[in-house]
């Protein structure tokens, strides 16, 4: 019995990295705990996100079984499937809330840019691993083609907040693969100076939000609500916090969105400054062990698809503080495995199944 | 190890060295990624140490709101204690604009739960513009237990509707004290604004009613008491959670009357038909037993505000039922003007009571022929016959030895031509006419200019003179009072609801007239012969105490030369009928000034009602039939 028990457990665990894990189900637990308070201990969300976590957390054992040799068979396929499919929206997506992001598919819908989250850096670390030996300036034209052609088509539908963070995912992988220094300062100064010319083509709301965030008094009770009050609640929480279910703010629904996108607003408001340090060190134990992995992958394609995926999770974690904390603007962006929602947690979790699998792999490839 | 090359030109890179490089970039981002966590955290210490007291602040102002709790309007009672205004508690159906997404709808749905008149849409629709949608407005009062019963079955398909007690002002005894009591209505902006000078707007949050006219307006601040204050602390909706503290209103003070609201009645029932007015003081206090403009209107219908309908009803009449008649309303005193002018020239020593003309039936002055009603003349004419038989002549003589400004003098002493500062609101001036008043009422030098032709008018209480009820009310009950003066006053006391605490209105007299006792004496004397023996003795007939009185008939569309005959004057250009009297005449402990409009002689029409009031008041009796003994009165040839 015990080694029929102890070879089932050696079989669960051994593509299982044990620190990522931890701090995973900590945050996980974290998120819960505040989830408790901010849907007023709504037994349905409580136990629906208790689902998804149960779901994320097999899907994250999935793919950490998932050899990373697998998955950059996947890449190029997936990757192509990701853009055809948004080619589809642009021509006959389902517009909800005055963006076109949705594709009906027989029964259901899917939102092909949450595909692409994953797909593009994989896709881009897929290539340059290909052509690893003979790296030139063209190749690196290449994957930022390969980054540009997504991010416009989602651009376009409208999604700035997703086309961002992919823009993002992207350019950790160019940055991690080498993209000269030069390069990356004359993209930046570039940036700045075609400032005016994105100004030009953004939608009202997106300036509206860009706007709301420079002086959110100016439209207190519009777009910059949101912001306002949860930098009240932030602010009233102090040092120490109200206290779990204190939270003022947020019980009396002062929080718009507060299982979701603003549920760190709760977090802060109830345990204070001490709380959002002790919640940074816990995302930095996550993105310091997946570094580590990263420096240790075996392969090209492990190493930027690792990097990729650690410092992507870390710019979730800051672009939805920063925008709780109204530093940044306000995008559709989940605290991640904090927010309430399956399709976060999910992808987050894809990703952190990727880490584990490229830490536990490496032994078996380098063979 | 030598480094490897090379095929085809293609450099074939140090994978070492590659892996160098990208474990400089990893910790390259990896210190980005602290730098970015430390300009987070910076953004925490600012929030939550630096800012952490105004923004805790703010969190509480968000938590907690401050809920007025409006106080309970004092009461008004008369002296009696019969109630003429007070509040009840009624159910409303209530939208908050807010909550609604479509009002239209939702009222369409409403009013298949409940009935909803067009008028209630209407005011519902004005009271949208005016409060611009902020709180919650009533689109029904006054709910059936049925309407909600009904509404509370179907609560849940309306969200945003609710039902409030609410207090209401009720006028009980409706049109009766309308001119008196006045009424209250919805603040307005005007209203607001002087809150807001006067430094008494908070004391109204939550209060959406103010006093109007009458009573209600002009003992506002003592009516509306002191508002309370709730915490409560509210979500984001505005929903009240729970109560956190709570400061009672303080109600507003009561207020008890002189007036004497069955008086009233038969003062009201004794116009019959008639426009007018009538204020009765007692002499000895200036409280006002009595104050009737006549027709008036139904205060209860401005509460809620007036319909469009009821308004323009009330507003296009001809009988102007909005005026306030005996405080506003301006007549010509006519021969109820002789008794002071009899006292003016006692007190100026221009005439003594035995001194006698001849009267030859006119006065003819500077090639102008004044008329005396009586033709023929009263022949030889006393101080005493003078004013019994209201003798023209006599006063058109005595016009002119006093002089206009002799006349304007003398009879401010008795508040005539300015305002008695009486309890309500609204007041006219009326016209005490001199040389300096010509002076200042016109623009051209040649109307300036004040001619001694008019002062012989003004003698007989004609001519620019205009007057209002309260000022005569006022005046006659001077003389009564042997010249001591007091400010009228509706209001007897001020009552404290929780001290029962009274504060009395007006306790002292405001002067004493500068007349000499004799010279009152004799003039009261010759009042109390008018209703002995002179123009007033029909109506007074048979009446169980002593009275005095005066007639007078005022004109309202000057006559030139002819003879005035009242079957063939259009209605509306009928004379005024007056009347001033007090009695008992020993001891006078009602004086009162009537006004009947377009009836006719003062003698026929206003002195009926006089003996009615003075019956009802002194001895308690109901008259029956006023209008039969007016007929049979007035038949010596004399007007007055």
């Amino acid at each position: 019995m015990a080694p029929a028990i102890r070879r089932l457990g050696g079989y669960l665990t051994r593509h299982v990295d044990g620190m990522l894990l931890g701090t995973v189900l900590v945050l996980m637990a974290v998120g819960i705990g505040v989830l408790f308070s901010a849907s007023n201990a709504s037994v349905a969300r409580i136990s629906s996100q208790l689902m998804n976590i149960l779901v994320a957390l097999g899907i994250m054992w999935a793919f950490a079984n998932v050899p990373p040799q697998h998955l950059r068979r996947l890449a190029l396929p997936s990757y192509l499937l990701g853009v055809l499919l948004l080619v589809c929206v642009a021509l006959f997506g389902e517009i909800a809330n005055g963006a076109r992001r949705w594709l009906h598919v027989g029964i259901t819908r899917i939102q092909p840019s949450e595909l692409m989250k994953i797909a593009v850096p994989l896709a881009m670390a897929w290539y340059f691993d290909r052509y690893e030996a003979t790296l030139r300036l063209s190749n690196y034209v290449t994957a930022a083609v390969m980054l540009l052609v997504p991010v416009a088509l989602i651009v376009r539908q409208p999604d700035l907040g997703t086309s961002m963070l992919i823009s993002a995912s992207g350019f950790f992988v160019l940055f991690l693969a080498g993209l000269s220094w030069r390069i990356i300062v004359g993209l930046a100064v570039a940036g700045l100076a075609s400032l005016p010319l994105v100004w030009s083509v953004l939608h009202d709301y997106q300036r509206q939000r860009l706007l709301t965030l420079i002086d959110p008094a100016q439209d207190p009770l519009g777009a910059g609500y949101h912001t306002i009050q949860s930098t009240i609640a932030v602010g009233s929480g102090g040092v120490l916090g109200k206290g779990w279910l204190n939270g003022t703010q947020t019980h009396l629904d002062f929080i718009p969105e507060r299982t979701t996108d603003f549920i760190f607003a709760v977090f802060s408001e109830e345990f204070g400054l001490f709380g959002n340090v002790v919640l940074l060190v816990l995302f930095l134990l996550v993105i310091a062990r997946g570094m580590v992995i990263t420096a240790n992958a075996p392969t090209l394609f492990a190493r930027l698809l690792a990097g990729a995926i650690t410092l992507t999770f870390f710019t979730y974690a800051f672009v939805n503080m920063g925008m709780v904390s109204g530093i940044l603007p306000v995008v559709g962006v989940p605290l991640p495995l904090i927010s309430y929602g399956g399709t976060s947690l999910v992808s987050i979790c894809i990703g952190m199944g990727i880490l584990m699998s490229i830490a536990t792999h490496k032994k078996l490839v380098q063979t | 190890m030598p480094e490897l090359v090379i095929n085809q030109g293609v450099e074939i890179r140090n994978a070492q060295l590659e892996l160098h490089r990208f474990r400089v970039r990893l910790a390259v981002s990896f210190v980005l990624v602290l730098a970015v966590y430390a300009v987070l955290v910076g953004r925490f210490f600012y929030l939550q140490v630096v800012k952490h007291g105004e923004l805790h602040t703010l969190a509480e102002a968000n938590r907690i709101s401050i809920v007025p709790v409006v106080p309970n309007r004092g009461i008004i009672v008369d002296r009696n204690g019969t109630v003429l205004a007070h509040n009840y508690s009624a159910y409303t159906l209530e939208i908050q604009p807010g909550k609604v997404d479509d009002l239209e709808r939702t009222i369409d749905e409403l009013a298949t739960v409940v009935e909803i008149a067009a008028r209630d849409r209407r005011r519902f629709k004005r009271l949208m513009e005016e409060s611009k949608g902020i709180g919650s407005l009533p689109i029904r009062t006054r709910l059936t237990d049925e309407e909600i019963a009904r509404f509370a079955a179907n609560r849940y398909r309306f969200p945003g509707v609710e039902i409030n007690a609410r207090l209401f002002r009720q006028y009980p005894q409706g049109e009766l004290f309308s001119h008196v009591v006045g009424h209250i209505g919805r603040i307005n902006q005007k209203e607001l604004d002087q809150l807001e000078a006067d430094d008494r707007l908070a004391n109204y949050r939550g209060t959406d009613y103010i006093g109007k006219i009458g009573l209600e307006q002009s003992y506002e601040q003592a009516l509306h008491g002191t508002t309370g204050v709730e915490e409560v602390e509210v979500d984001s909706g505005g929903r009240a959670v729970r109560t956190l503290s709570r400061t009672p209103p303080v109600s507003g003070n009561n207020l008890v009357l002189k007036l004497d609201a069955r008086l009233q009645e038969i003062v009201y029932r004794a116009f019959g038909d008639f426009r007018g007015a009538l204020v009765a003081i007692e002499p000895a206090t200036g409280g006002v037993l009595a104050f009737v403009s006549k027709p008036g209107f139904d205060p209860n219908l401005f509460v809620d505000g007036i319909d469009p309908h009821n308004w323009s009803e009330l507003n296009d009449s001809p009988d102007r039922p909005m005026v306030n008649r005996a405080l506003a309303g301006t007549y010509p005193p006519g021969s109820t003007f002789k008794p002071f002018m009899a006292l003016a020239a006692l007190t100026a020593g221009k005439r003594s009571p035995q001194q006698t003309i001849s009267d030859p039936g006119f006065f003819s002055f500077g090639g102008h022929v004044f008329r005396d009603d009586k033709v023929g003349g009263h022949g030889l004419v006393d101080m005493y016959k003078s004013l019994v038989a209201s003798c023209d002549t006599y006063y058109y003589m005595l016009g002119n030895d006093l002089g206009i400004d002799g006349i304007s003098r003398f009879m401010s002493l008795f508040g005539l031509g300015s305002r008695t500062g009486i309890d309500i609101k609204g007041e006219a001036t009326g016209v005490l006419p001199s040389q300096e008043w010509k002076r200042q009422r016109f623009k051209r030098p040649e109307q300036q200019k004040w001619y001694a032709g008019e002062t012989i008018s003004v003698g007989i209480g004609q001519g620019y003179n205009a007057y209002t009820p309260v000022q005569l009310a006022s005046a006659i009950a001077t003389i009564a009072n042997n010249g001591v003066m007091f400010r009228p006053h509706i209001v007897n006391y001020v009552e404290d609801i929780r001290t029962h605490e009274r504060s009395v209105v007006e306790p002292s007299p405001l002067r004493t007239l500068p007349v000499k006792p004799e010279h009152l004496a004799f003039v009261q004397q010759a009042l109390i012969g008018v209703n002995k023996e002179g123009t007033g003795a029909r109506a007074f007939a048979g009446a169980g105490y002593v009275s005095a009185g005066k007639t007078g008939t005022a004109q309202v569309v000057g006559l030139k030369g002819e003879k005035y005959v009242e079957s063939r004057v259009r209605e509306r250009h009928r004379d005024h009928a007056l009347f001033i009297a007090y009695a008992p005449a020993d001891a006078p402990k009602i004086a009162i000034a009537v006004v009947v409009e377009n009836s006719g002689f003062g003698a026929r029409y206003a002195a009926p009602i006089a003996r009615a009031v003075f019956d009802y008041y002194l001895l308690g009796k109901t008259p029956a039939a006023l209008k039969d003994e007016g007929d049979k009165a007035d038949e010596d040839g004399s007007r007055d």
